[in-house]
């Protein structure tokens, strides 16, 4: 964990990233690179030679009947597979040009890189405040300054700050389920990642807590690459830039989602967002 | 179907129906009455323990030693003897149990050693390597839960011959040997320590079990949120599982505390004296032991009728001892539950 950049304040941290900004190419490479991409579990070939490219500080959506291996592949991201017995990857995975499932990636480090946020709000059964502070605490970061700082600064980001500032030593497990859900987005924000991984992130709210999270990936993705799976095609269609459809282990098609929505190549594509299947 | 089909089917299904109904409420019946059993088998047994003993528990009966052959005086070096006991085993029997509980569950692979062993089998290149330690790890998963299992099957007295050929014969000796002038005997005896270590692998299956069954109850899903924010395993176990299996973990211990306290086979041959006028005040001190005070009052008297009121005074006092340490360790129970529930 890099102290100097949790330090800044949100305000700071834009701004040098618009400075930099400034310095690279216009066309920047791809923040994740995939080529070639195959996953198995045990003797079930679950990816078959996945290649796309992810761009940075932008929403992709993957898509895909139940089965068809995108959530699987939203895992081998953060390397998540890994815990799973009998899980093997071959082909090239590469986040800012370093291949993730190289010898030499520090698989944790690799972790805090790229949050994740599951399908089911898994708050820890602790006070909010050290629900945020966990991946710090994690990191060696116990300055309790440092740790109010960030713990509402992340709150923030969640949108979550206003509704919990003033109860932030009551239990998370009494929130509701989309605030639980938003405070898990706050706490992989606060370890400060690029990339955040979301595997249906409302698939169990109600319409409006859902609509928040919406609004949340929105505001995040211009300072982190987000990679969404949905099982919802309108919810794909409303927070993504890029949509990849799945099928059976192999990626269909993937395009900017108005094309994929509006105009899909692939039959295949058209039958599914029109739910003639799935 | 005509209306007549649909009569005699109606009849039929009513009666199967009420059928049922009787036999459900014979068997409801008696799992009622094997619940009004064993209150009234338990009843009868503290209120016989009560009667009798609770009378006789003065002052002087639980903070003197024993006089005119154990029947005056008090049993305070029992007491004390038994409370040091159980804190010793409580000390080598949960932190090696919880260890052991957590290796299992969280190191060993969770396949069988046959999945592991064809997954092996089928591998190709340098995978093979680490699927053949799979294979090991699982192996040896297999064999300590099945060793537990039967650990906790071993009668208690063959723990106390356990007890006296390593910990007294084998281990004690050597350390006479080592560290005692020629000829002198400090640790090659019966004591407190070789008791308490005795009685500890008598109670390290209660814990194993029951802390393994607790880690289970840890919901995967906090586990992988864990180690998505960057945590080792070691992490994730120490800040996530552990504290979320404390209250299944200390209803193993208070298990395994209650056993412990009120076994007496295993010190017959392990360290408890059959009178000692002074309280124990090393590792190395031989103590004397509720339990076994029971044992001797009951069979060693020459006088029945005379030690009968003693008797009884130290079962109750036993009981009593035995269930506070219950109530301890079911008050801190409560206090974690309800401190996760709250956030802690």
């Amino acid at each position: 964990m890099n102290v100097t950049t949790i330090n800044m304040s949100a305000g700071d941290r834009q701004s040098e990233e618009r400075a930099t900004k400034i310095h690279e190419e216009p066309e920047a490479s791809p923040k994740i690179q995939v080529r070639d991409f195959n996953f198995f579990y045990g003797d079930l070939h679950v990816l078959h030679d996945i290649a796309l490219d992810i761009p940075e500080k932008q929403v992709t959506a993957f898509i895909g009947p139940s089965g068809c291996g995108k959530s699987t592949f939203l895992r081998s991201i953060n390397r998540m597979n890994d815990i799973i017995p009998g899980a093997r990857a071959r082909g090239t995975l590469m986040l800012d040009n370093q291949d993730l499932y190289a010898k030499a990636v520090d698989v944790v480090a690799l972790r805090r890189k790229v949050g994740m946020v599951f399908q089911k709000s898994n708050p820890f059964p602790k006070s909010i405040y050290e629900n945020v502070a966990y991946g710090l605490r994690i990191g060696g970061v116990n300055d309790r300054r440092i740790l109010d700082d960030i713990v509402q600064t992340s709150l923030q980001r969640a949108a979550l700050w206003d509704e919990v500032k003033d109860r932030l030593d009551s239990s998370a497990m009494a929130l509701s389920g989309g605030q639980q859900q938003r405070l898990c987005i706050a706490r992989a924000l606060a370890v400060d990642p690029e990339v955040l991984l979301m595997d249906e992130p409302a698939s169990a709210l109600d319409p409006i807590a859902t609509q928040k999270i919406e609004e949340l990936v929105y505001e995040l993705k211009s300072n982190y690459t987000i990679v969404i799976v949905t099982h919802n095609m309108q919810q794909a269609a409303r927070v993504s830039d890029r949509t990849a459809f799945f099928m059976l282990g192999k990626l269909v098609e993937y395009d900017d989602t108005n094309t994929i929505f509006m105009n899909p190549k692939q039959k295949l594509t058209e039958d599914y967002i029109t739910g003639r299947f799935g | 179907m005509t209306s007549v089909d649909l009569d005699t089917t109606l009849t039929r299904r009513i009666a199967s129906r009420s059928r049922r109904r009787f036999g459900e409420i014979v068997w409801v019946e008696l799992l009622g009455l094997s619940i009004v059993l064993i209150l009234a088998i338990l009843g009868v047994i503290v209120a016989d323990v009560v009667i009798h003993g609770a009378g006789h528990v003065t002052w002087t009966f639980i903070s003197e030693s024993p006089r005119q052959g154990l029947t005056e005086g008090g049993i305070y070096p029992a007491i004390i003897g038994t409370t040091f006991l159980v804190l010793l085993m409580t000390a080598a029997a949960v932190p090696l149990g919880v260890a052991t509980a957590v290796y299992l569950h969280e190191y060993t692979p969770p396949e069988r050693p046959k999945q592991a062993w064809k997954r092996f089998r089928a591998a190709e290149g340098p995978d093979r390597r680490k699927l053949f330690g799979t294979v090991l790890l699982s192996l040896l998963a297999k064999v300590t839960r099945s060793a537990v299992a039967n650990l906790a099957g071993v009668p208690s007295i063959v723990f106390g011959l356990f007890g006296l050929g390593f910990f007294i014969q084998f281990v004690g000796r050597a350390m006479d040997a080592a560290t005692q002038p020629a000829g002198q005997i400090l640790w090659g005896q019966g004591n407190l320590l070789w008791a308490a270590l005795t009685l500890a692998l008598l109670t390290l299956p209660t814990v194993i079990v029951a802390t393994e069954e607790a880690l289970r109850t840890v919901p995967p899903e906090l586990r992988a949120a864990s180690i998505a924010l960057g945590a080792t395993r070691w992490e994730t176990i120490r800040r996530i599982v552990l504290p979320g299996a404390l209250p299944g973990i200390l209803t193993g211990a208070i298990l395994a505390i209650s056993r412990g306290a009120g076994e007496v086979a295993p010190l017959l041959f392990t360290g408890a004296a059959y009178y000692l006028p002074f309280l124990p005040e090393a590792l190395s001190s031989q103590f004397m032991h509720l339990g076994y005070h029971v044992l001797i009052l009951s069979t060693q008297s020459p006088d029945v009728e005379a030690t009968k009121p003693v008797l009884y005074g130290t079962v109750f006092v036993l009981l009593v001892l035995t269930f506070l340490l219950n109530l301890t360790g079911v008050l801190i129970r409560a206090r974690t539950r309800s401190k996760l529930r709250a956030g802690g």
